[in-house]
């Protein structure tokens, strides 16, 4: 095989291996969240299925799938069925921009861990993690039931407002890297706390960019529709909003989309903000750990990204955890309180912000 | 350059035909299965939009409150002020203070319609 050959079928792989990881995620998330949410009410939780309630995911997903099609008689039949998928699709494409790990060698190339290999990867993701709007609202306008509409027209105005915030606080961040491109944004971070040579910031940049951290951490809660932002589904004044109507695995794509933007927004905020694979003492780490395997060409970027991605993974952990723990800890807002925090707080804040960045990156 | 590209069977994009191509399929098996599998039953109150038990009066599909028009509006101004300024953001290094206050000049603009649609009440959702 000549290499051309071997690095296609490497990024066919890649490709699939990562779509079976997005889809993964979910029931670990979704025996996670039902095991926290136990936890912390003092309640037990599922724990019959399986060891420890493992396979709960699994049973659930039988019970889903053996469940009457159904639809309300009124409600329109080729948008009722596009809006779960119009919602599961577009977090699963944001996740195809992300790098995973370090890029590795493969058949004398360099083959990155992302599906898509792009440096205008932080553009792709600010323009399709918008998209899974669509899907909410073509789902709620669709059932014909007054909920629905409501959760659905409820959904696009949150996240409109919020996907502001969202994208001025992350172009704070490429204001100080230089670049939209995510592995060169990752790699401008290589120090803890420190300046490169050339006198730029070269630590985390959640040192230099508090603000903008904070921002996009609140605006990325309201993005994925999560407590305390989760007013599109509010089941004690919406029933379900949006999904009222849906049942089986219609529901279970909402499900889907849900969890996966989540998973997408913690490995986002971990790549902008907290280095990416980055950590304190990480050249001696992998040093270490290549002269224990005795790898050698390129063995040794394979050990990089193995080690890479297991820090990644620990981040993204902690804040997938972190939304988890705030769903069952908080109250919801008021829609007015929401709107008023996205318009009147999180705007202005995020554009200075911004602004004051622009102001010191450009004087020095 | 167009040859080199010409030849060059894989650009970043490739993978993610099959990446779709997957997830569509996967979504529709998902949709699919309950099809073949799930009971059927048949009466007539099911079919009925569920409003927690009251029949439902009239249509879904109304007119409603335009003040989610109003922020559609506003959102889509303030987007396009994020899209110019992503390359804004990528070459201030280059651009220097010129290029920040001319940034400064478009965001006060638009700072001044926020501030405008503030004072008439399009931010509040109290009335």
């Amino acid at each position: 095989m000549s290499n051309d050959t071997v690095y296609l079928i490497a990024s066919l792989v890649k490709a699939v291996v990562i779509f079976l990881a997005g889809v993964h995620v979910v029931p670990i998330l979704v025996i996670l969240e039902r095991r926290i949410s136990a936890w912390v009410q003092f309640r037990i939780g599922p724990n019959r299925v399986g060891p420890l309630g493992l396979f709960q995911p699994l049973a659930d997903l039988v019970k889903f799938i053996s469940k009457e099609d159904f639809r309300p008689a009124t409600a329109s039949p080729m948008l009722f069925g596009l809006g779960p998928i119009l919602t599961a699709l577009p977090p699963f494409l944001v996740l195809a921009m992300i790098p995973l790990a370090p890029s590795i060698e493969i058949g004398g190339r360099q083959l990155a861990l992302s599906v898509v290999d792009t440096d205008l990867g932080l553009l792709f993701v600010v323009a399709l993690s918008s998209l899974s709007v669509y899907g909410l609202a073509i789902g709620g306008w669709s059932s014909d039931n007054k909920y629905s509409l409501l959760g659905g027209l409820r959904s696009s105005a949150q996240m409109v407002s919020y996907e502001l915030a969202l994208g001025l606080s992350a172009l704070a961040v490429v204001a100080i890297a230089g670049s939209v491109s995510l592995p060169e944004i990752v790699a401008q971070q290589s120090q803890f706390i420190g300046f490169a040579e050339n006198g730029r910031w070269a630590g985390w940049n959640v040192f230099a960019q508090p603000l903008a951290f904070i921002l996009f951490l609140i605006a990325g809660f309201a993005e994925t529709n999560r407590l305390p932002f989760d007013l599109p589904e509010a089941e004690s004044e919406l029933v379900g909003g949006y999904h009222t109507e849906y049942g089986g695995t219609k529901f279970a794509l909402f499900f889907m989309g849900e969890y996966v933007a989540m998973l997408a927004i913690s490995l986002m905020i971990s790549i902008l903000f907290l280095g990416g694979w980055h950590f304190p003492g990480d050249k001696a780490v992998i040093d270490w750990a290549v002269g224990l395997v005795g790898a050698e060409g390129a063995a040794i970027s394979w050990v990089t990204a193995l080690i890479g991605h297991l820090a990644l993974l620990a981040k993204v952990g902690f804040f997938l955890f972190l939304f988890i723990q705030i769903r069952w800890t908080l109250p919801r807002f008021r829609y007015d309180q929401l709107m008023t925090l996205g318009w009147k707080v999180l705007l202005p804040l995020a554009t200075a912000n911004l602004l004051l960045t622009g102001a010191v990156v450009s004087w020095s | 350059m167009l040859a080199e590209t010409a030849t060059a069977p894989i650009t970043g994009f490739t993978p993610l035909v099959p990446y779709v191509l997957v997830a569509l399929t996967v979504f529709a098996v998902l949709m699919l299965v309950p099809k073949l599998l799930g009971k059927r039953s048949y009466s007539k109150d099911k079919f009925v939009a569920y409003e927690c038990g009251v029949d439902p009066i009239g249509s879904a599909r109304q007119r409603f409150s335009v003040h989610f028009y109003l922020v559609a509006v506003l959102f889509i101004l303030f987007d396009i002020e994020a899209v110019f300024l992503f390359p804004w953001a990528i070459s201030l290094q280059e651009i220097g203070s010129a290029g920040f206050i001319s940034a400064l000049l478009f965001v006060g603009v638009l700072a001044l319609g926020l501030a405008y649609a503030w004072r008439r009440g399009v931010l509040d959702w109290n009335n």
